[in-house]
């Protein structure tokens, strides 16, 4: 297969300056004029910008000037520019994979501090490489087609959002919500910040519309289990809990509520985040979707005392009458669905603010959550909008204390991004409801985002009083008449310099964003990566935002790290758009890295086929040979190293480059 | 040379979870020794043991090998097969008389450009301290101490056929 006519390897190399970022630490023109020595090497050039078109056009115009059959580029990681030079490669007449790339940014210039160390290092790298490319042989790529249907997994606003957009491009999409309703965090939210306009009012219309499409199957109160194949062909198991309601035939209508055997609600209520009470036969939120109630079985009489008892009447069943959506015996479904694509919107967790105890959560009662708060002051919520504290009193002062659980190397060290604004937002909504004092408690008073200093100052000209400074902590201990009976904020007052005390009847912990608890076990099912915080990790910071580091799977929204309303919609939609570009291509590339058996040298020992975890390897009975099958050959590579006879290669990791590249790491001057 | 010696560390990692730590690495400013050479596999499961002893034998004074953490394997179980590898593989070099800090196998996940270079650079401190490996040196001297002998067993052989009694097959001929 090696292409050349009279086999004559003309290799042109090119290091790539990358403005400073390699020429500050690399000798870039020292490196090139060593490489131009090399066997094989025709021309050796460095560039200031590779990636640049010009860079791309030398290439293309050398590739025939010179009638080189080979291209190096030392420049970035291939993980960012690979794919730019081999179409560069391509453009100038030769197979792309007759391209290999060094990386000397990443590798080396970025992380060493001498530059001899360092151009030494890009030498022996480059030199690898020279070895290597000589090796290369023609490959074609693969097209696999890829499945239309789209995964989303998580109904949080992100989730919504990224279904509705696909949806409305025509594409059909599969969104799974582990609660029994869609819409997340939001969904608890009263206002939303800078603009106020009400998070129910925004979102419920989007909710009923992700239950109303044609092109969405909502499955609510329902889990991923196991995700199977790769990008294009995914095969997903999906755990439907059961409801004990059949969502078919409710209606909604909610009279199996009203005429539940327990009169009142008494069992703690989820969604209210405990603040309410429901009863055993519930819906979430009167405009949770799907419009389906169900049965705690933890409490429902039916299922704690059996049907052999006269307590439970069945009264629900009764009152749902001939729609007969009730069913007892509903039990847990599996699904499995085929996908091309997965949208990961698993979103996050708010801080526990038991674990800064100084701070009381728990202890005293008149401490809340921030999550807590918005469903006291919501319209909806368990009071109906009325701050009554949990000991049935007005609260004439309310502290907000601010990054509890974020810039903490105690507990979390990042900044949670949306504890300022919306501990503004909860400032003013408090003021409106409740005419107390408020006090902020801030270290660093954090809005960046359109119209969020603008908020901000509002706040100032309302009169909420923002003290500097982080939270000691949260005490009954008075120490003045004043005091007695309230809770005592002790605080350094950064910018008077002096400790204070302030006395108020109701604290509100700005608690911070968390990966979901979760998150790590979601992560090994899709094969993602999180970073060190324990959000999932995207494949690129800035230039694939929402990509994952596995082809098909894309992050939107809180899961990858605290963001807001807007932010989380706007990737949302980039994650959607991600998702079609590879839908409507209709096809992904495959690397050809795939492995191929030497059929003369096969001993026909079989010790390679249980090693393939995509049972690619099989054995040829009539040849007494073993066989790889390409089209489910994932191109690790396991199997060419165990072949005991050596007699399985690897396309683009073959034996003779491999070897040739540790020469030539080796070849120091 | 023996002034100026540096290790010379061979690393072979592979590219979903270590390389691209290391790439992060690079990104993050993160600074670490320059005595390390990376080779760009698939998976850690590509790394065949013979790999590491021709490293090993053109002069790497270490190896480090980079994968995913066992379960985060992007190819589901390669980096397992590649550790069973390295545990038969590590007694073998015992046996060589090569220390154990000299071949290393690490767990570094995408995420953990922090541990390439704290690994990096405990790596190149551990192998500082052992001193060369010098097995292309060693090669040549075993090749000339093979030549001696080889002129040895041949002199022998000339005086024992002029005492006209033909030993049979020479000694070495099994050898």
């Amino acid at each position: 297969m090696k292409q050349q006519a009279n086999g004559e390897i003309r290799i042109g190399f090119y290091i790539c300056h990358c403005g400073h970022n390699i020429a500050a630490m690399v000798d870039c023109p020292d490196v090139a004029k060593y490489v131009e020595k090399l066997p094989g090497v025709t021309l050796s050039r460095d560039y200031k910008y590779m990636c640049s078109d010009p860079g791309q056009e030398l290439i293309q115009k050398d590739i025939r000037e010179f009638k080189l059959n080979r291209i190096v580029v030392a420049s970035c990681s291939p993980l960012l520019h690979e794919h730019t030079f081999r179409c560069a490669t391509e453009a100038g007449g030769l197979n792309p994979f007759f391209f290999h790339m060094v990386n000397i940014r990443e590798h080396d210039s970025w992380v060493h501090t001498d530059r001899k160390d360092a151009t030494e290092k890009a030498k022996a790298l480059a030199r690898a490489a020279i070895g290597r490319v000589a090796h290369h042989e023609a490959l074609e790529v693969k097209k696999v087609p890829i499945h239309p249907d789209v995964l989303v997994v998580g109904g949080g606003i992100a989730g919504i959002h990224a279904a509705m957009t696909l949806a409305n491009a025509g594409k059909k999409v599969f969104l799974v919500e582990r609660e029994p309703s869609i819409g997340g965090h939001m969904a608890k939210f009263d206002k939303t910040f800078p603009t106020l306009d009400c998070a129910a009012c925004i979102l419920t219309p989007k909710m009923s519309a992700v239950g109303a499409h044609g092109n969405i199957t909502l499955w609510s109160y329902s889990e991923v289990t196991k995700v199977d194949g790769y990008v294009g062909n995914f095969t997903v198991t999906v755990k439907r809990k059961p409801r004990y309601v059949n969502e078919e035939l409710c209606t909604g209508c909610q009279e199996c509520i009203a005429n539940c055997v327990y009169k009142e609600p008494k069992f703690l209520d989820e969604f209210n985040e405990g603040l309410g009470k429901r009863k055993p036969i519930y819906i979430s939120f009167p405009q949770a979707t799907p419009q389906v109630v169900l049965i705690d079985p933890e409490v429902c009489l039916n299922f704690k005392r059996g049907t052999l008892t006269d307590k439970c009447k069945k009264t629900c069943v009764e009152a749902c009458g001939e729609k007969k959506a009730i069913d007892f015996k509903q039990t847990e479904e599996i699904k499995e669905i085929k996908v091309g694509t997965i949208i990961v919107a698993t979103g996050f967790q708010a801080f526990d603010a038991k674990r800064i105890p100084q701070y009381g959560y728990g202890v005293f009662p008149n401490v809340y959550s921030a999550l807590e708060v918005e469903r006291l002051v919501n319209a909806s919520g368990p009071t109906g909008g009325e701050v009554i504290l949990r000991d049935g009193r007005h609260p004439k002062a309310i502290g907000i204390i601010h990054c509890v659980g974020s810039r903490d190397k105690k507990t979390n060290r990042w900044c949670s991004r949306v504890c300022c604004m919306y501990s503004l937002k909860l400032a003013h909504l408090l003021k409106e409801h409740t005419e107390a004092e408020i006090f902020n408690f801030y270290i660093d008073m954090r809005t960046p985002g359109k119209s969020y200093e603008e908020f901000y100052d509002k706040l100032l000209e309302e009169g909420v009083h923002f003290i500097r400074g982080r939270v000691g902590e949260v005490t009954d201990w008075a120490m003045t008449p004043e005091e007695e009976g309230k809770l005592v904020i002790r605080v350094e007052d950064t910018l008077a310099g002096f400790v204070r005390r302030i006395p108020v009847d109701m604290v509100v912990l700005a608690t911070g964003l968390e990966p979901q608890s979760d998150a790590q076990a979601v992560r090994r099912m899709f094969n993602m990566s999180c970073g060190s915080e324990g959000f999932f990790l995207e494949r690129h910071p800035k230039l694939a935002p929402v990509n994952t580091f596995t082809d098909g799977i894309y992050l939107a929204g809180a899961c990858q790290g605290p963001r807001d309303i807007p932010d989380t919609v706007a990737q949302a939609g980039a994650a959607a758009a991600e998702a079609m570009v590879l839908i409507d291509k209709g096809y992904i590339e495959q690397e050809p890295n795939t492995a191929y058996v030497l059929e003369e040298e096969c001993s026909g020992c079989k010790s390679c086929i249980p090693l393939c975890p995509y049972t690619a390897i099989t054995f040829d009975e009539a040849k007494e040979k073993a066989s790889i099958n390409e089209a489910l050959c994932k191109g690790c590579g396991t199997c060419v190293a165990s072949c005991p006879s050596g007699s399985i290669a690897q396309r683009l990791f073959e034996d003779d480059e491999v070897f040739s590249e540790i020469k030539g790491v080796l070849a120091y001057e | 040379m023996s002034k100026e010696w540096k290790p010379r560390i061979v690393a072979f990692f592979c590219n979903w979870c270590t390389y691209t730590a290391a790439d992060l690495a690079g990104v993050s400013r993160l600074k670490y020794a320059a005595n390390i050479r990376v080779i760009r596999l698939m998976c850690s499961g590509r790394v065949d043991p013979q790999f590491i002893l021709d490293a090993l034998a053109r002069g790497a004074d270490g190896v480090l090998i980079g994968g995913c953490h066992p379960g985060d394997c992007h190819y589901v179980e390669g980096n397992y097969k590649m550790l069973r590898r390295f545990q038969m593989l590590k007694r073998m070099l015992k046996d060589l008389g090569i220390e154990d800090q000299r071949v290393r196998l690490e767990w570094i996940s995408a995420a953990e450009g922090e541990k390439v270079k704290r690994v990096v650079n405990e790596m190149v401190g551990q192998v500082q301290k052992l001193g060369p490996l010098g097995i292309p040196e060693k090669f040549e001297e075993w090749d000339k101490e093979m030549e001696h002998f080889a002129a040895q067993v041949a002199e022998k052989d000339a005086a024992s056929a002029c005492a006209c009694e033909p030993q049979g097959k020479p000694a070495l001929a099994t050898a």
